[in-house]
């Protein structure tokens, strides 16, 4: 035989340098092997884009010529671009009527099926199928649906009804809910598998005993199913909250890609795109997206707060 | 003998040599954006102009819109990317700036020669008296009818509005509503989203006595009595005479398209999708004039040399240029692409100008105005915007003309400073 380093058949490859260091740090080293591909991969696409962002909003900067350092020039255009405090708004509307009122529908939905043992996984399937078809395909038959008559559903209902159109998208006042509607329709599926594994992993004994005290459905949702559910809560809040912050896809389907009328539908994200790519002005577009990451950042940090003390 | 066979075989050696020298390809690459039509007709001139010139290869690129600009501002410094270019003419000073592109070598691009042969507004692409770059192809505008809808509403179908004023007449017989007053079909499709505010602010606010820009290009001259009149009588069509509605049937080209509107305004690449719809009867004439005022707007997508082509290369992407903006690459284009030549001569032989849709497209051209647009995204969005203020917020016109103003000359100040 020769040495005792060659590696037999079944025997694994050894390397005598690795020999001299000890187990701990041999298994640290493995792990930082398994490790060194996706730390490269996130360094190199996405930790370096990020900080070249933050260097790209500190320049003036319109794809085709050099960057020209300018300071802070882009934050404080932002601080006075009327646009972008009313795509701010927007955007916070998204957020806060999205959230309260895909949630709350969610649960409803949850809540019931769970009771429901006829064609239970149908109405799961069904609720669930919106969620995987594609936005635009969706924003466009939504858009079809908000139209004046000859075309449009829903104003095909009100006159037939008799009620004066609604211009739905074309209003400055309901265009903003009009895009929202088919948003929070899509991902109410998802909202509703979550929330039924949610009431699922709460253990029966609880609604036992609560019933055995004597509490009606309604002290039990309120003092045992909700609170109990408060992880979930919790995790459906931020995942949307996410969602609503970054809303794209509807708003630019059913707008023609503008965000109109008059800017009352364009939330901060189409402001980031149309920036950058309608007007080229890629270091005023980074200032915004940082924007955006901060306000992104500030939610996850406190989503991690929120589950630590629940 | 012996002499005799290697004297052969230093003759075939010899020859082998100036063979693989004469061989011996100069590869130059072409880049535009995806477009399928475009793709097509570039693919097919590039097929003609190996065919006689076979030591050049040409390889085509395309690079989809949204990326385009920013792909070729990382590949050209780096000395990568296309030799010709193609670009959007609004760029050109942002290209110069950046210095993505060459002066056009002498030798094959003739300032005067360019002058007399090409649509005059090919004077934009002139710097400091030498030419950046030149078109294959213009755009203008026309009005499309529907001859259906004009005989159904006793309209002679053969006779479509001459005037502004006729047009309304038409377009107010062409509408049609139901009891309640919704509308069920158009007289005039208008959608700003489109060519509506090239019409807007090129030709209305000319034909009511203004002018768009002043002539330097510096300052916005629309906020005047004339401009205010020009976005009065344009919102009116939708909130006076109801003759139409903004986003009827989605957008403009849809209602027209499926036969729900009787007038439309829009340019010649509109003409083989409309061609493509069964039971679309329609003609295309030139725009209305008013008071005896014609105008109309132009754009176009021009070719460019860039830095990165020298020596056998630059000489090859000349000639490939030189190529793709001949009389007969225009024609190809015109056929293919749908867009019109740049070329006055070919522009009008008489197959062309006397064609029964091309021809008021071309006739157009002679009365035409480029926009110099500093940012053609945000200016039309303005322009939508002025109007939408009117439409929806009934904020009076003058009001929403000087807000549009203000905020253009803002877009000029911080381009021009």
């Amino acid at each position: 035989m020769g040495g005792p380093a060659r590696p037999g058949p079944g025997r694994p490859l050894r390397l005598p340098m690795l020999d001299r260091l000890s187990l701990r740090t041999r298994r640290t080293l493995s792990a930082w092997a398994f490790l060194a591909l996706p730390v490269a991969f996130y360094v190199a696409i996405r930790f370096y884009p990020t900080a070249d962002a933050l260097l790209t909003s500190l320049t003036d900067w319109n794809i085709v010529g050099p960057r020209r350092f300018v300071g802070l020039d882009n934050y404080r255009r932002l601080a006075t671009d009327p646009t972008f405090w009313k795509v701010m708004g927007n955007t916070f509307q998204y957020l806060i009527v999205g959230v309260t009122v895909s949630l709350t529908l969610s649960f409803l939905v949850a809540y019931h099926l769970d009771r429901v043992r006829f064609g239970h996984a149908l109405l799961r399937a069904l609720y669930f199928v919106p969620h995987l078809t594609t936005a635009v395909a969706m924003a466009w038959v939504w858009r079809w649906l908000y139209q004046p008559v000859p075309i449009g559903v829903f104003n095909g209902l009100l006159v037939w009804a008799g009620l004066p159109q609604q211009p739905f998208l074309r209003s400055t006042e309901q265009a903003l809910y009009a895009v929202l509607a088919p948003a929070i329709w899509a991902g109410l599926g998802f909202q509703v598998v979550i929330f039924l594994a949610g009431l699922k992993a709460i253990p029966q004994e609880y609604y036992e005993a609560a019933a055995i005290d004597g509490a009606g459905n309604w002290r039990a949702l309120v003092h045992v199913t909700l609170p109990l559910l408060r992880p979930t809560v919790v995790f459906l809040v931020v995942v949307s909250s996410i969602a609503f912050l970054r809303i794209f896809d509807y708003v630019y389907s059913m707008t023609n890609g503008q965000g109109g009328p008059l800017d009352s539908t364009k939330p901060l994200v189409l402001k980031i795109y149309e920036t950058a790519f309608g007007h080229f002005q890629m270091g005023y577009a980074t200032a915004q997206t940082v924007v955006l990451f901060v306000i992104l950042l500030a939610i996850s940090l406190l989503q991690l707060r929120l589950l630590r003390s629940a | 003998m012996r002499t005799g066979k290697w004297l052969l075989v230093a003759l075939g050696l010899t020859l082998a040599i100036a063979g693989t020298a004469g061989a011996q390809t100069v590869e130059i690459e072409y880049w535009q954006y995806t477009f399928a039509q475009r793709v097509q007709a570039i693919d097919e001139l590039i097929k003609r102009f190996e065919a006689e010139n076979p030591g050049i290869k040409v390889k085509h690129t395309h690079v989809p819109y949204d990326d385009f600009r920013l792909k070729i501002a990382a590949a050209i410094p780096a000395g990568q990317g296309p030799d010709v270019v193609q670009l959007f003419y609004g760029w050109l000073q942002d290209y110069l700036k950046a210095k993505l592109l060459q002066p056009l070598p002498t030798e094959l691009f003739d300032s005067a020669e360019i002058e007399r042969d090409f649509f005059p507004l090919v004077k934009q692409m002139k710097v400091d008296g030498r030419y950046y770059a030149v078109p294959t192809a213009v755009r203008s505008l026309s009005l499309f009818w529907n001859r259906k809808l004009f005989a159904e509403a006793g309209l002679d179908p053969a006779k479509p509005p001459q005037t502004l004023d006729e047009l309304l007449v038409m377009a107010r017989k062409l509408t049609k509503t139901d009891a309640a007053g919704n509308l069920l079909q158009a007289g005039m499709a208008l959608d700003m989203g489109l060519q509506d505010h090239h019409w807007l602010r090129e030709v209305l606010i000319r034909q009511m006595g203004g002018q768009p820009y002043s002539t330097d290009g510096r300052s916005v001259a629309y906020n005047t009595p004339a401009g205010h009149r020009a976005v009065a009588w344009y919102s009116d069509l939708a909130t006076k005479h109801k003759v139409g509605q903004f986003g009827f049937l989605t957008d403009g080209v849809t209602a027209f398209r499926s036969g729900k509107a009787g007038l439309m305004i829009d340019g010649s690449f509109r003409l083989a999708a409309f061609d493509a719809q069964t039971g679309l009867d329609y003609a295309v004439t030139e725009l209305p004039t008013h008071q005896g005022k014609r105008s109309n707007f132009a754009s176009y997508w021009v070719n460019g040399i860039t830095p990165k082509a020298t020596g056998a290369k630059r000489d090859a992407a000349a000639k490939f240029l030189k190529f793709i903006t001949t009389p007969a690459a225009m024609e190809l284009w015109l056929e293919k692409v749908g867009e019109l030549p740049a070329r006055k001569a070919v522009a009008e032989r008489d197959a062309i100008r006397t064609h029964p849709k091309y021809g008021a497209f071309i006739r157009g051209l002679a009365y035409a105005e480029a926009t110099f647009f500093v940012n053609e995204t945000a200016q039309r969005k303005l322009f939508m915007d002025m109007v939408d203020r009117v439409v929806l917020k009934s904020q009076p016109v003058p009001e929403s003309v000087a807000q549009a103003a203000a905020e253009e000359q803002k877009l000029l100040d911080a381009f021009f400073k």
